[in-house]
């Protein structure tokens, strides 16, 4: 479903990614961990297609399709969803508004009609009790005087309602007590299916005691330094990251 | 007019001026120049009593011994007073003709504006006076009003139907001395609204009123006279269009409030003058006086959209004269590419606990320059006056220009004053984040700029609401690079 080629990216001439290469398919959870500084929120920068990072050289491919010249709001229409990790407020925008605007930008860009009210309101209904989210919750300004959990869990509410092929959660977790946290890892596990993938950015094993993903990969300085599965997790909780560094130094 | 969001969407994707158009209908002009004479002419061309003649000459006599104010914080060049003609009527027009017998052309340009001056607005419940150039064309719902003693009809009518009410009220509020513009209205203007209210009636539709300047080298000035009586209830909806052309066109309006005892008006404008091309070519010069005056308990919004026009010198006041009154300002001001405004308000406090509010909304963009210019003044006899006055701009890009100017006047001890004021910018990260949604730029800064208005959008009536954003995002489209 997604496959990154050889990827180096750099913001303001200092490269960031080093030659990350990782094949996701579809029905699979992949963890991506890592020290700060590691390169990992520009990795879902990038492949969201964030325009403050250059890509100098190879490739992120979405089934098939190389994504070099395809713009943030077309991969979001292909289905590219990323879960913010500092959402942004747009003070006056309601939520409903927000995602009523975006699924109508998303069927008008595939030559659908704008989604009859009936029908919004019934997916809104369905994806807020899912994520157990107060209706009211759904009338404030887009993330305005959100407490880091309602922004993190609106964030998961979004992506119920876009139903994105690759979702990739850049540290959901942070800012989450630990209901918040049962509740966000419920959603994302009933909206997994055999056709979408989702790639978990987080430092801590914690989120993945939730949402068990079938591969974890190690970033540091830039590259894949290691790749395992759920157990590299347990492993990194233990040890930490620094017999890594010095491994991968060898 | 009830948009469906699909037509919304399909009216989004024309980015020029979407009411340039002329229509070629044959008009009644005077020639250019002003003077005694072409003073006299209007009068007697609308068939005006004596005592109107002599207010208007009263009024020239004062114009011709004032200067064009340059304090406003807008450049330009000074429209030539002798290179205008001040009375264009469209040949057909007959006050006493029925909507059947309206020039179909007229009608045509109509529904090029998408306003109906038919059955449509009458289920809209919206009761229409269309001034075309100079004179005002057709008062639809006249009927429906009368049997509420109301009183909707172009001013010109009124002059001679209820000389008692225009005499009585006309230059109270803003006196033909008042300012530069105000006096050369009062000596020129040709036609416009006159509304009256009687006692305790609660007006059951919105009022409207639609401006355009169709014919080249005229100016429009066209005065409202609203008169809510004692305990009445009005809202009132004013709509304004020009058609595209290189030449700067003047607009120099007065509207005139009178809210008597317990009355309340909405007065909420849409102003979609031509702004002039890409280059700053052309556009509407608007030069518009505009004043309530508040009795015992009363109150007056005014609510504003100001999109269009190249100059824009405008200030919506209240004189809350009588005590408890109230006097509300809410105003979006955009302007884009070469537009330049100046815009705000004036509340001053002369009765006890009286209280006014200001939320004025600023969006520039281009290399465009908008400016807010407040007076909040508290006269001595004023106990207990209050005021709270909040002023936000918006800046898209970096050639565009927000000014603030609050002045504030207090001379009593008990009043409270309050004063916000916030500049902010489109953020680069708030449009990466709705195009990760899937919203493309255009429509995400749409999307943030209607946020950013709400407040003042909330304010208007639901049809108008509507019209207003899809102005705003007409109006913002290719701003951003």
């Amino acid at each position: 479903m997604l496959k990154i080629k050889d990827l180096h990216a750099s913001v303001d001439d200092k490269e960031i990614l080093r030659g990350i290469n990782l094949e996701i398919k579809a029905g699979e959870v992949h963890a991506i961990m890592g020290p700060n500084g590691s390169g990992k929120s520009t990795l879902a920068s990038v492949i969201a297609g964030n325009d403050n990072f250059e890509v100098t050289q190879g490739s992120v491919e979405l089934e098939g399709e190389d994504l070099e010249d395809v713009s943030p709001e077309e991969r979001a229409h292909k289905g590219v969803f990323l879960s913010f990790q500092y959402p942004i407020e747009i003070p006056g925008v309601s939520v409903t508004n927000f995602m009523k605007t975006a699924i109508n930008e998303s069927r008008k860009a595939k030559g659908l009609e704008d989604m009859p009210a009936k029908d919004m309101l019934k997916l809104i209904r369905e994806k807020s009790e899912l994520l157990e989210i107060d209706r009211k919750f759904l009338s404030r300004s887009l993330n305005e005087g959100f407490s880091g959990g309602e922004k993190k869990r609106n964030e998961i509410f979004q992506m119920a309602m876009l139903e994105p092929k690759v979702a990739i959660l850049d540290e959901t977790d942070s800012g989450l007590d630990i209901d918040a946290l049962r509740i966000v890892a419920s959603g994302v596990n009933k909206l997994k299916s055999k056709d979408n993938a989702v790639i978990l950015i987080t430092h801590y094993q914690r989120l993945l005691e939730y949402i068990v993903p079938d591969f974890v990969h190690v970033l540091h300085n830039g590259k894949i330094v290691k790749s395992g599965g759920k157990e590299l997790a347990l492993e990194l909780e233990e040890k930490g990251y620094d017999w890594l560094k010095q491994e991968t130094a060898v | 007019m009830a948009y469906t969001e699909e037509e919304l969407k399909k009216e989004l994707e024309t980015k020029e001026y979407e009411y340039g158009f002329y229509t070629d209908i044959e008009s009644d002009t005077f020639p250019i120049g002003l003077n005694e004479e072409i003073v006299i002419a209007i009068s007697k061309k609308k068939e005006e009593p004596e005592w109107m003649t002599l207010w208007r000459l009263e009024a020239f006599r004062i114009w011709k011994s004032m200067e064009e104010p340059t304090w406003a914080n807008v450049h330009y060049d000074k429209p030539d007073f002798q290179n205008i003609s001040y009375y264009s009527a469209p040949k057909s027009a007959d006050p006493n003709k029925t909507l059947d017998d309206v020039d179909p052309d007229l009608l045509e340009m109509y529904r090029k504006l998408g306003i109906s001056v038919d059955e449509q607005k009458k289920l809209q419940n919206v009761a229409v006076d269309i001034v075309v150039d100079s004179v005002s064309v057709a008062t639809t719902f006249k009927k429906t009003l009368a049997e509420k003693g109301i009183i909707f009809m172009p001013i010109s009518e009124a002059i001679k139907e209820h000389p008692e009410l225009v005499k009585k009220y006309m230059g109270t509020v803003v006196p033909q001395k008042d300012n530069f513009y105000a006096a050369l209205n009062s000596a020129v203007f040709t036609d416009g609204s006159f509304c009256y209210i009687p006692k305790g009636v609660r007006c059951p539709m919105e009022l409207s009123t639609y401006f355009r300047i169709n014919q080249a080298g005229t100016g429009q000035f066209e005065r409202t006279l609203l008169i809510a009586d004692e305990d009445s209830y009005v809202s009132y909806l004013e709509g304004c269009t020009a058609p595209s052309r290189d030449e700067n066109q003047l607009h120099a309006a007065v509207v005139e409030l009178i809210a008597l005892d317990g009355a309340e008006i909405k007065y909420s404008t849409v102003q979609n003058w031509f702004p002039g091309n890409k280059e700053g070519k052309g556009g509407v010069f608007n030069f518009v006086t505009k004043r309530a005056i508040c009795e015992k308990n009363a109150k007056v919004s005014w609510t504003q959209v100001e999109t269009g026009s190249a100059v824009t010198w405008k200030y919506p006041s209240c004189i809350l004269k009588g005590d408890n009154s109230i006097g509300e300002f809410y105003s979006i001001a955009v302007t884009n590419n070469y537009q330049q405004a100046d815009t705000g308000t004036k509340m001053v406090h002369l009765g006890k606990n009286t209280k006014s509010t200001i939320i004025s909304k600023g969006i520039s963009a281009g290399k465009s320059q908008n400016s807010y210019r407040g007076l909040v003044q508290v006269n001595s006899r004023a106990d207990g006056a209050r005021n709270f006055s909040q002023c936000d701009s918006l800046l898209m890009g970096n050639e565009c220009g927000a000014h603030t100017f609050p002045y504030i006047e207090a001379k009593n001890k008990t009043a409270m004053i309050e004063h916000e004021a916030t500049t902010s910018k489109i953020g680069e990260d708030q449009i990466f984040y709705c195009n990760q949604r899937g919203i493309p730029t255009e429509k995400a800064i749409a999307l943030i700029v209607n946020g950013f208005s709400k407040e003042v959008l909330n304010k208007l009536p639901m049809e108008f609401a509507v019209e207003a954003q899809k102005l705003l995002e007409i109006s913002l489209e290719g701003s951003v690079g």
